[in-house]
């Protein structure tokens, strides 16, 4: 398989897991090994005085993964720039996951605000990798931001509702110079292998692993369907026909005539 | 004197920097960032960031999050 290249960084796996939801911080570090993930999100959140136990960062933390810090709880490009500057300084690396949603319930990224945030963190040195609608025009208009990647949504976040965006997500793909890193809302591994096979770049999954019955079974089972996509969208997937008329692949039995 | 860390009253002496708060509050080498009147400031400048009295500071760390 090719290997993933972001910002000029090799990645053999094209897997990104985020680290919500899940019901404790070991089975949290044990799904993101299965999965096989070199690239892992991680929140931000004011310190509690009386409580500094709460130490997930120790969790995540290997040589082989990547952080990548969200923004997420801003609500505007300005607010963006400061989450960016913290994350910089808490975590050590300059990469990250942009995510602008002001609104509570669906949680869709505010288009304007990430396309100027986008412009102002390139700018300040940051390796940009924003959430966004799955809008061609607006992915195009990151790209030339100088976004590293494109993350258009599958789905709401947290939906597990699979690709809602098919048709959108396949014209981003067509036309974007950037990985295009499919994420929110991916709720199964056929949705991981059927967005591969689309030709994504990668695949960001959370929740469909945090809130399984087994998330480090699933972690093993989106690593497979993310590995089989690309696999089958490398090898060259054959060409659907456009009616349902049967095109014989076995010889028809013509041994039987006389 | 009183400055407010994430909202919240903090009892600091005189002519304490960010160094010394940091230090009071245990906070760890890696994983946490502070910012003063919501402006980051890098750790290498702790030292000599001294505080006065109702100083507003934001610190964060590591939260679960996709």
């Amino acid at each position: 398989m090719d290997k993933l290249i972001i910002a000029g960084k090799e990645f053999d796996s094209r897997l990104f897991l985020g680290t919500g939801k899940f019901n404790s911080n070991q089975v949290m570090e044990d799904a993101i090994l299965a999965s096989g993930t070199e690239m892992v999100t991680v929140a931000m959140k004011r310190i509690e005085l009386e409580n500094k136990e709460d130490d997930m960062l120790r969790h995540i933390t290997h040589p082989h993964i990547q952080l990548l810090p969200n923004t997420s709880g801003v609500r505007t490009a300005e607010e963006a720039v400061f989450a960016a500057q913290m994350a910089r300084e808490a975590f050590g690396t300059n990469w990250l996951k942009l995510e602008i949603h002001p609104d509570p319930r669906y949680l869709l990224p505010d288009s304007t605000e990430t396309l100027k945030a986008t412009e102002e963190l390139v700018k300040l040195g940051f390796v940009v990798l924003p959430y966004c609608q799955a809008d061609p025009t607006l992915c195009k208009r990151l790209e030339e931001a100088g976004a590293a990647t494109v993350m258009p949504l599958a789905a709401p976040i947290g939906t597990n509702k699979g690709l809602q965006t098919r048709d959108f997500l396949r014209i981003i793909i067509e036309q974007s110079n950037v990985p295009v890193v499919v994420d929110a809302g991916i709720g199964a591994p056929s949705h991981a292998a059927e967005a591969m096979e689309m030709g994504a770049a990668a695949c960001l999954v959370n929740t469909a692993i945090a809130v399984a019955g087994n998330p480090v079974e699933m972690a093993t089972a989106f690593k497979e369907a993310v590995i089989a996509g690309r696999r089958a969208y490398e090898a060259g997937l054959g060409v659907q026909s456009e009616n349902l008329v049967a095109s014989a692949s076995s010889p028809l039995t013509a041994f039987l005539n006389k | 004197m009183k400055v407010l860390v994430n909202n919240k009253e903090t009892e600091l002496l005189n002519g304490n920097s960010i160094a010394d708060l940091a230090q009071q509050l245990k906070l760890p080498q890696q994983g946490v960032a502070i910012a003063l009147h919501n402006r980051m400031i890098p750790r290498a400048q702790w030292a000599e960031q001294i505080l006065q009295p109702n100083d507003s500071l934001v610190i964060i760390k590591a939260a679960c999050g996709g």
